[in-house]
């Protein structure tokens, strides 16, 4: 059983839909006790960092995810719930993340020519690093999937797994031990993206 | 890089796809649920539906069919036709739509765009402008593209990009149907003045028009069509094979 933190934040039901498609079963809650019952978490997360951190906190949900990544538990963290992971967040002020992967957050318009459009949106190519991923084991390099953002994750090299060129490498995907990152949608990705959440389900 | 997008646009009536389709192998071919599963898998980068309907019973059914949908496909989902308040957002938004594309409610109500936008994002808020030549001059039309507004097509779409719009389709009524190919002379004016994805509609009728599309102005974002798709006249594997020879970048 996979488990999708519901707090308040982002719509569930892509996601719930993915999973479902690719034999997969899912709850949708941000009760601890159910949580903490499933074998694999994902925090998924849509909007602004500095809300959604809020929600995290006031939930107390914060601590609890902190906890169970320590516990050895696969977490996900996917588009902004991705970028919670790392330690903090430059998006309109500083705020701070989870803590679970080094790195920060910082406005893609730092590192991309004036000429490219922001958010960075659409589908595009995943370009493997040197730092494998088990979750990739059914795509291939160059596969492409769909981003919508405007803020990338940075400082995090060590943890990469994977980059889109868009002006500059993008940090696409990030994994640390039983932390997994991806800053793109599976959800909305087809085919490879289903591959890839297959790829989480089999950790 | 990011690829050039090929979208087909589904007009839905009743829980049925109106306008005709010819498919080999589908069993309902009106079935949106059914078209909608063979473009998400036949390589199509986003779905368009555009609800026509005109009763309060149609769209209700228009609401069923989409979430129906939007189970069955892992692409991103546009929705657009009656959109005119914020609560309409909310609506097509719970049923699974990753964005949702307002034409006339944004004409009569200025703040649906900004409103929106701070609601759900900017890259949730499409702008679908309906625009004509008339005396020379690129005029939005409102209401299916039966009433001149009177507005002037380039500063309406700046305005709504300012004021919180992410994207931008562009169907010209002066090409749609023609077949002749897409409306590069206005597509070029919209995309030199705004600095978000445009989206180019109306007047598809080849493979080639798509390749003239993405050469000529490789400021456009994608291209969307509707019934050379549905009819077969264009398959979206052999576009995007076309595209890749070209050396235009698409998802394959």
């Amino acid at each position: 059983m996979i488990a999708i933190v519901d707090y308040g934040v982002g719509n569930l039901f892509s996601l719930k839909s993915s999973f479902a498609a690719i034999g997969v079963e899912t709850v949708v809650s941000g009760d601890e006790k159910i949580l903490k019952s499933a074998d694999k978490i994902i925090l998924p997360g849509v909007g602004a960092f500095s809300d959604a951190a809020a929600k995290l906190k006031a939930t107390g949900l914060d601590a609890f995810l902190k906890e169970q990544a320590a516990s050895g538990k696969p977490l996900m963290g996917i588009c902004l719930g991705m970028q919670m992971l790392f330690d903090r967040s430059y998006e309109y002020g500083c705020h701070e993340g989870l803590g679970l992967i080094p790195g920060e957050v910082r406005p893609i318009s730092e590192v991309i020519p004036n000429d490219l459009k922001i958010p960075h949106i659409g589908w595009n190519a995943l370009k493997f690093t040197e730092n494998k991923t088990e979750i990739f084991k059914y795509i291939n390099d160059g596969d492409h999937v769909y981003f919508v953002h405007s803020f990338y994750g940075t400082k995090c090299e060590s943890y990469v797994t994977a980059n889109a060129e868009y002006g500059a490498p993008l940090c696409a995907s990030v994994q640390k031990d039983n932390v997994y990152g991806c800053q793109f949608h599976p959800e909305k990705s087809g085919k490879t993206g289903l591959a890839i959440l297959k790829g989480f389900c089999d950790l | 890089m990011i690829t050039k997008r090929i979208i087909p646009c589904l007009d839905v009536k009743n829980g049925r796809v109106v306008k005709g389709v010819n498919f080999a192998g589908l069993s309902d071919v009106s079935s949106p649920v059914e078209l909608g599963r063979y473009y998400s898998e036949c390589g199509a980068d986003e779905l368009v539906f555009y609800d026509i309907t005109a009763s309060s019973d149609g769209r209700a059914l228009f609401t069923d069919i989409l979430t129906e949908v939007a189970r069955t496909i892992f692409i991103p989902l546009t929705v657009g036709g009656g959109i005119n308040t914020v609560a309409d957002f909310d609506r097509v938004l719970k049923c699974g739509a990753d964005k949702v594309s307002v034409n006339s409610g944004a004409i009569r109500n200025p703040s649906l765009i900004p409103e929106a936008a701070k609601l759900y994002g900017d890259q949730c808020v499409v702008i679908s402008a309906d625009v004509k030549r008339v005396d020379g001059v690129f005029r939005v039309f409102a209401k299916g593209g039966r009433e001149n507004t009177g507005l002037e097509a380039v500063e309406w779409i700046k305005r709504c990009v300012g004021s919180g719009a992410g994207e931008v389709v562009l169907n010209s009524i002066d090409t749609d149907g023609v077949k002749g190919g897409f409306d590069l002379e206005m597509l070029e004016a919209v995309s030199n003045a705004v600095s978000v994805p445009v989206i180019a509609s109306g007047g598809a009728g080849c493979i080639q028009d798509f390749v003239t599309l993405f050469k000529t102005l490789p400021k456009v974002d994608a291209g969307l069509a509707a019934s050379i798709f549905h009819f077969g006249e264009v398959k979206i594997s052999d576009l995007k094979d076309t595209l890749a020879a070209e050396g235009i970048e698409v998802r394959r």
